[in-house]
């Protein structure tokens, strides 16, 4: 069933065209990779997805209904989430706390919401997403304590607390460790089934071992899709990217 | 009886300091124009009072709905900015305000209104001061723990963030405004009636950044921090009253001590 249909994105900032006519959709259960160069446009598309901006043209249709328009909390509660190249855990609230914000009552429907945010059923639910990603023990430590790998972590239990029906994850791996790296794609291809992914990433080679199908952009443009390894092999990818920058594909540090 | 006296308006000094807590402290929002919203509930109740004969009870809700209303349409207007931005339109909505109390005809001008009656004896209405003062610190505490107060410490730290979490930023800031400004009004309405004479200068800028101060010496986000603020700043304004000229530089020089000692504020957590 395919959950993202996104159709003839257009983005300009200025004179440049970031992204020129970009289309995706994504599958349930499917772990789409967008990758490219530097300046290819992944992370606008990305934008563009997400809501934190708006296209020129084009649409994005979200389970059957064009969500083009919305804003990025509207598309959060109708169950796209996503987490952030530079993290930004809410440093001053516990772990706990953080995986909460998700769970409360976060629109005004004419009443304030004045329950109290810690019932039961909800510490319960962001205590079991903590274990999934591997926190649980963390959760009364502060959000701003955390290394960033664990940080990371944070952001996808966050996310997960949206019930997400697509999740999107961008450069989830930028500034881990090779094994920080390794255990989040651990946690990432676990959610396999119900959620669609789509995992924007600069470290083609590690990211390559989760995904289930790949999207190659440069300069704007789709320039490769399909199977991660056919598009690896893809001469057009080679040429604009693999090929005369060996060291983006490889793994930082 | 002037203990009596020092000890109501420290009470109307904490309804304030609590009320910005709510805009600044915990939701992040700098305003530096809340002595506005303190003088609409003034000026609301002194004029039903004096202007319209509404009697207190009737007169007093009616200050919370006025300096309400106008915070939630400057809320409204104001709080796309950043807080650099924010910070400079409250200080032009308290000039604006207290500009509006000096020149509109009903108000009195520089005298602003004289004689509103004081419903209660000293004593009472000193219990009554109190009696707010609980139900606002009760409510302060609600919307701490609260799903309200939860969003609003998220897009505090940021709305990015925040909004990606499903909550909707823009009215959530426009809420705390709203209720602050609120209670602003309210604390103006007791003080009016207490003190019986109001004037446009009682709500200029300096008072404004005295509340500010309030919350920051005390612990912004905090319960205890702009109590202890208002309790602190209050009652130093009693007691140097004499030295009047003098009050603002001593605030003023307390903040900076606090701001490069403690910036968390005397009772804040460090971040």
């Amino acid at each position: 069933m395919t959950i993202l249909e996104a159709s003839g994105l257009e983005k300009r900032f200025g004179g440049l065209r970031a992204v020129a006519g970009m289309s995706l959709h994504v599958e349930q259960g499917e772990i789409l990779g967008l990758f490219g160069p530097n300046g290819a446009g992944k992370t606008t598309v990305f934008n563009l997805v997400a809501g934190s901006l708006r296209p020129d043209a084009g649409s994005v249709v979200f389970r059957g209904r064009d969500i083009t328009r919305l804003s990025v909390h509207q598309r959060a509660r109708r169950g796209l989430a996503r987490t952030f190249q530079i993290v930004k855990p809410l440093r001053e609230l516990s772990v706990l706390e953080n995986v909460l914000v998700p769970l409360a009552r976060n629109q005004l429907a004419g009443v304030l919401p004045l329950g109290s945010v810690r019932g039961k059923q909800r510490v319960g639910r962001a205590t079991e997403l903590l274990e999934r990603v591997g926190l649980a023990d963390r959760r009364d430590a502060s959000a701003g304590s955390l290394t960033l790998g664990l940080q990371k972590r944070l952001e996808v239990a966050r996310a997960l607390a949206l019930d997400p029906v697509l999740l999107l994850l961008d450069e989830p791996l930028a500034g881990l460790t090779r094994r920080e790296a390794q255990d989040l794609l651990g946690v990432v291809s676990g959610l396999g089934g119900q959620v669609g992914v789509v995992l924007v990433e600069h470290n083609v080679r590690l990211a390559m071992s989760v995904v289930t199908r790949a999207m190659v952009m440069d300069a704007g443009e789709l320039i490769a899709a399909g199977e991660p390894d056919a598009v690896r092999r893809d001469p057009a990818v080679i040429k604009a990217y693999l090929g005369t920058d060996e060291d983006d594909a490889g793994e930082s540090s | 009886m002037y203990l009596l006296t020092v000890a109501t308006l420290v009470l109307i000094y904490v309804i304030l300091a609590l009320s910005l807590n709510l805009i600044t402290g915990v939701a992040g929002q700098v305003s530096l124009g809340h002595a506005a919203f303190f003088g609409v509930g003034a000026y609301t109740l002194g004029y039903l009072m004096k202007t319209l004969g509404v009697p207190f009870a009737i007169a007093l809700p009616f200050c919370l709905v006025t300096a309400g209303l106008l915070g939630l349409v400057l809320g409204g207007v104001s709080l796309r900015l950043r807080e650099d931005f924010l910070a400079i339109a409250t200080i032009g909505v308290n000039f604006v305000v207290a500009g509006f109390f000096l020149y509109m005809p009903y108000f009195g001008g520089p005298f602003g209104i004289t004689g509103i009656v004081r419903p209660l004896p000293p004593e009472w209405y000193f219990g009554l001061v109190l009696l707010v003062t609980v139900g606002v610190v009760v409510l302060h505490e609600r919307i701490r723990r609260s799903d309200l107060g939860l969003a609003l410490l998220a897009l505090k730290e940021s709305e990015d963030a925040a909004a990606a979490l499903a909550v909707d930023v823009r009215r959530f800031k426009i809420t705390a405004f709203t209720i602050g400004c609120a209670l602003a009004g309210l604390a103006g309405g007791l003080y009016a009636s207490y003190i019986s004479v109001i004037t446009p200068n009682d709500f200029s800028f300096p008072l404004s950044v005295t509340i500010l101060a309030m919350v920051s010496v005390g612990g912004m986000g905090t319960l205890w921090g702009p109590v202890l603020g208002a309790l602190v700043l209050g009652a130093f304004a009693q007691a140097f009253a004499f030295v009047a000229y003098y009050q603002l530089f001593l605030y003023g020089l307390l903040l900076a001590l606090v701001m490069r000692y403690r910036p968390q504020g005397l009772l804040g957590r460090r971040a």
